[in-house]
């Protein structure tokens, strides 16, 4: 009997205290956003409704009614569409400093067969803190070496990688660095110029051995995981996404982005603004930040990073903003106020977290603002979401009606006033 | 190369002259943001010899330089109560009981990191050991005098005494797993500051022993034990680097044990999960807004952690432990309004009196008052808004930050060897664990080996 008590006991402790650790489920019905401000992003900003159905939005108009759609009275609400972050390790590493928790960096030089989509975690807990904050979609990649794999676009819901999916995958490569890795990089300038040649030249022999492979691999031949990862940047179908950050090796970058005539997206460029009129002239996309980050050299002004997405802008660059970040990925649209604070403007800066990053990965047919057709990521807030003071009220993905909780609400909601309190 | 030189000698001296003296200043028609009673519409404020003597309208006073803050926010200057600017080494990482060593013995008054700190509208900030050891080094109240090239002037003069703790994986790694000596478990953290207590207590006695004429010897001078008798005696605030609930509760009952009263946590990711008893306590919090999962013991933390906290009354503040935050720590301020819907005010006391409270200096700073010194913030736009621009950073009535006259490069010391300056890949606390500061000059030589 004694044991049949401490079992259902032990059963209660274990429903509650797995509730606590998990957000409720998603509903998925016809919503109605009734009298919104809605911020379309690319057809400007209308007073109306937003109907969305079977996942998607449906209608945008004044007047809307729809049969047995859930109603959302939004007057003096806002919507806005789902935000991009194009760069994180969201879903890949859960805890940075527990190895077996990381998931970003496989081993080898050469991995750009290695698939963050197989790896993302639908699980992470950082994922609901993540999405709460308005950010429904993020480009997931790995890192590490010359060419660490191929990152995913992922929205922030779903229980398969599969369901998270949205629909682009994009092989990254680290550009050879000049630049030091960090404070702790105690390599001397002589070295430093070494290693940059070494890796120079460890990029063109696998280049040229990816470039025979794409052209006999038609024609059978051995199968090569690695190279045949290659094959689709190579024919110029999909974009390479190189990772460069000084202005000597954007120019380098550049140089041998020519040579070779494919479509490349360059990420970080945190001296962009250094070379914005060759990134304009080249027409290269950029996916820069994070914003918030200090400058990359001592003699940068303190403002370097706020003011570098907007320096690029201006001069002609198609630029995504992204955080650069694993549980903080929630920060994105702050980045984003700060980049139109300093120099961006708000518009701008709000397309760089949306539309832009949606053409940069060539879904923008389905995500990065609000039209008809479109998938229905959005979210409803009462006021500008890059305040850090505005609330979100209701959050859909893929139509989705997903609850305003994460491990953060739940844990406020316990310990705001916690029972019991203090024992006397 | 040679101009960069000339700018050099040129700021530098520029700046240490100003170093030398209090400033006066007038700020017309701000929108004043006291902190302490209320916000003064179109208000001026007078400081004369670096202190606060006049707040009120219509003030004039002669010669005085004048900034016109009109359509601006004018706060006080901000205090940063957990950073690793301004200094040279962070980790004497040899002992679990480090309770000797200053950090004040390695200011760095070259580091261009306080620049981009004024740039921030932040003042002060306490330069605080890491947090290798359980029992860390005594920290140092610094002042941003950028410009200042003598380290004594860096210091905040008759600041209390402050010194580093530290709690949980830090120390645990450091000693337990490195040096296979303990603390090697919470358990063993608890053992250390007991039986440093313990030294401190017996050192005490001694000395009392030998000063009532009980005893013909002092007993043999030793500074960790001074130190810790010190702390006994309520003249050194702690500054104790923690972030599980368990661990905190600890700290509380053996401080409790020792009658030390004096106790601001510091992290304290999980503070909100024992906040009634910080706050029956007395003990103060200083936290990230909202750093978390970046190692196992902040997984099952929150970001509504400093709202929680204020709320039960704990004085809390929002720290940096970042180069990078320093500069936004407004920003950071104001999360707490996304994560617990703080008033105004109440988000910008935890970058203003409350950090002031915890560093012991709110007599002196962390409000506009008059009387008080000469420390202030001016933004364009709401300081808690997204927004929000420094225009100029006050420090004693100088000017220390001023938009306008920001020059690319402001570093004070410019190696000559170097033919163009390093430039550094972006760090994100993320890649490498390292999610504060605490760990500097010991934390390349237990997780840098990473390849990246």
């Amino acid at each position: 009997m004694k044991k049949i008590t401490l079992i259902i006991a032990l059963a209660l402790l274990f429903c509650v205290s797995s509730y606590s650790q998990q957000v409720k489920k998603s509903t998925y019905n016809d919503v109605l956003l009734k009298n919104a401000t809605i911020v379309t992003v690319t057809n400007g900003t209308i007073t109306g409704d937003l109907l969305i159905k079977d996942g998607v939005i449906a209608k945008i108009g004044k007047s809307l009614s729809a049969a047995g759609a859930t109603f959302i009275d939004c007057t003096d609400k806002f919507v806005y569409p789902g935000f991009i972050d194009g760069g994180t390790q969201l879903g890949l590493i859960e805890i940075s400093s527990v190895s077996l928790t990381q998931d970003a960096d496989e081993l080898g030089d050469y991995t750009p067969h290695m698939q963050a989509l197989t790896a993302v975690n639908p699980n992470s807990v950082s994922i609901p803190v993540t999405r709460v904050n308005g950010v429904t979609t993020v480009f997931s990649k790995p890192t590490g070496d010359l060419f660490p794999g191929t990152g995913a676009l992922i929205n922030l819901h779903g229980y398969t990688p599969d369901q998270m999916y949205a629909g682009a995958k994009g092989v990254l490569m680290n550009f050879p660095s000049t630049g030091k890795r960090g404070r702790w990089d105690r390599r001397s300038e002589e070295e430093i110029k070494k290693d940059g040649e070494k890796a120079m030249k460890k990029l063109k022999d696998f280049w040229s051995q990816a470039k025979i492979y794409a052209g006999i691999n038609q024609t059978g031949g051995k199968y090569n995981p690695q190279l045949a990862a290659m094959v689709p940047v190579i024919k110029g179908e999909s974009p390479l996404m190189i990772e460069v950050n000084k202005k000597a090796d954007i120019l380098s970058a550049l140089k041998w982005v020519n040579e070779n005539d494919i479509k490349v997206v360059f990420t970080g460029v945190s001296d962009g603004w250094r070379v914005a009129d060759s990134l304009a002239k080249y027409e290269i996309p950029v996916i820069t930040g994070p914003v918030l980050q200090v400058p990359s050299r001592g003699s940068d002004k303190y403002d370097t990073a706020y003011t570098n997405a907007g320096k690029m802008h201006k001069a002609g660059v198609q630029v995504a903003i992204r955080t650069n970040e694993t549980e903080n990925v929630r920060n994105l649209p702050f980045n984003a106020g700060f980049a139109a604070a300093y120099g961006m403007g708000v518009e701008e800066a709000l397309k760089a977290i949306t539309i832009v990053p949606a053409q940069i990965f060539g879904v923008d047919d389905q995500l990065g603002s609000l039209e008809e057709g479109k998938v229905a990521n959005l979210f409803v807030s009462d006021g500008d979401p890059f305040e850090p003071k505005t609330t979100i009220d209701y959050l859909f993905i893929e139509g989705w009606n997903v609850p305003m909780e994460s491990r953060h609400t739940l844990l406020y909601d316990e310990f705001l006033e916690r029972d019991p309190g203090i024992k006397e | 190369m040679k101009n960069i030189f000339l700018l050099f000698i040129l700021v530098a001296c520029s700046l240490t002259l100003a170093a030398q003296e209090m400033g006066d200043i007038l700020i017309k028609n701000g929108t004043v943001l006291t902190i302490t009673d209320g916000i003064k519409e179109n208000t001026d404020i007078l400081i004369k010899n670096g202190k606060i003597t006049q707040i009120g309208e219509n003030l004039s006073a002669g010669n005085t330089k004048v900034i016109d803050a009109e359509g601006k926010y004018v706060m006080p200057g901000i205090i940063d109560a957990h950073s690793h600017i301004a200094l040279d080494v962070v980790n004497e990482a040899t002992s679990p009981v480090t309770a000797e060593v200053w950090v004040g013995d390695g200011l760095n008054p070259y580091d261009v990191g306080v620049y981009r700190a004024l740039a921030g509208g932040v003042t002060i900030s306490h330069a605080m050991h890491g947090s290798a050891n359980a029992v860390g080094g005594q920290c140092e109240t610094i002042k941003h005098r950028y410009g200042v090239i003598d380290p004594e002037g860096m210091r905040m003069k008759d600041a209390p005494r402050t010194i580093k703790f530290a709690l949980g994986e830090n120390p645990m790694r450091v000693h337990g797993e490195r040096n296979n000596i303990a603390p090697a478990t919470r358990m063993g953290i608890e053992q250390i500051f007991r039986n440093a207590f313990e030294e401190g207590k017996a050192y005490m006695n001694a000395q009392k022993t030998y000063a009532s004429g009980q005893s013909d010897f002092p007993p043999l001078y030793n500074l960790r034990s001074e130190v810790m008798a010190d702390i006994l005696k309520g003249d050194i605030i702690i500054h104790c680097h923690s972030y599980r609930a368990d661990e905190i509760y600890m700290l509380l009952k053996v401080l409790e044990d020792y009658g030390v009263k004096k106790i601001c946590f510091q992290h304290v990711n999980e503070g909100f999960k024992v906040a009634p008893e910080l706050a029956a306590y007395g003990a103060h919090a200083s936290v990230f807004s909202d750093w978390w999962a970046y190692k196992f013991e902040v997984y099952y933390s929150t970001a509504y952690n400093a709202a929680i906290l204020a709320e039960n009354g704990v004085v809390t503040s929002i720290n940096s432990d970042s180069g990078e935050l320093i500069r936004h720590l407004y920003h950071e301020a104001a999360k707490t309004q996304r994560y617990g819907g703080l008033s105004d005010n109440d988000a910008l006391k935890l970058i203003t009196i409350n950090p002031a409270i915890q560093l012991g200096i709110n007599d002196r700073v962390g409000s506009i008052e008059v009387g008080k010194e000469g420390d202030i913030a001016i933004f364009e736009n709401h300081p808690l808004s997204i927004y929000a621009i420094p225009q100029q950073t006050i420090v004693d009535g100088v000017v220390r930050f001023d938009i306008n006259e920001d020059q690319p490069d402001m570093r004070l010391d410019v190696d000559p060897d170097e033919t163009i300056p390093a430039f550094y890949e972006a760090e994100t606390h993320s890649h490498h664990g390292e999610g504060d500061r605490c760990m500097q000059d010991v934390y390349e030589f237990l997780n840098h080996n990473h390849k990246h």
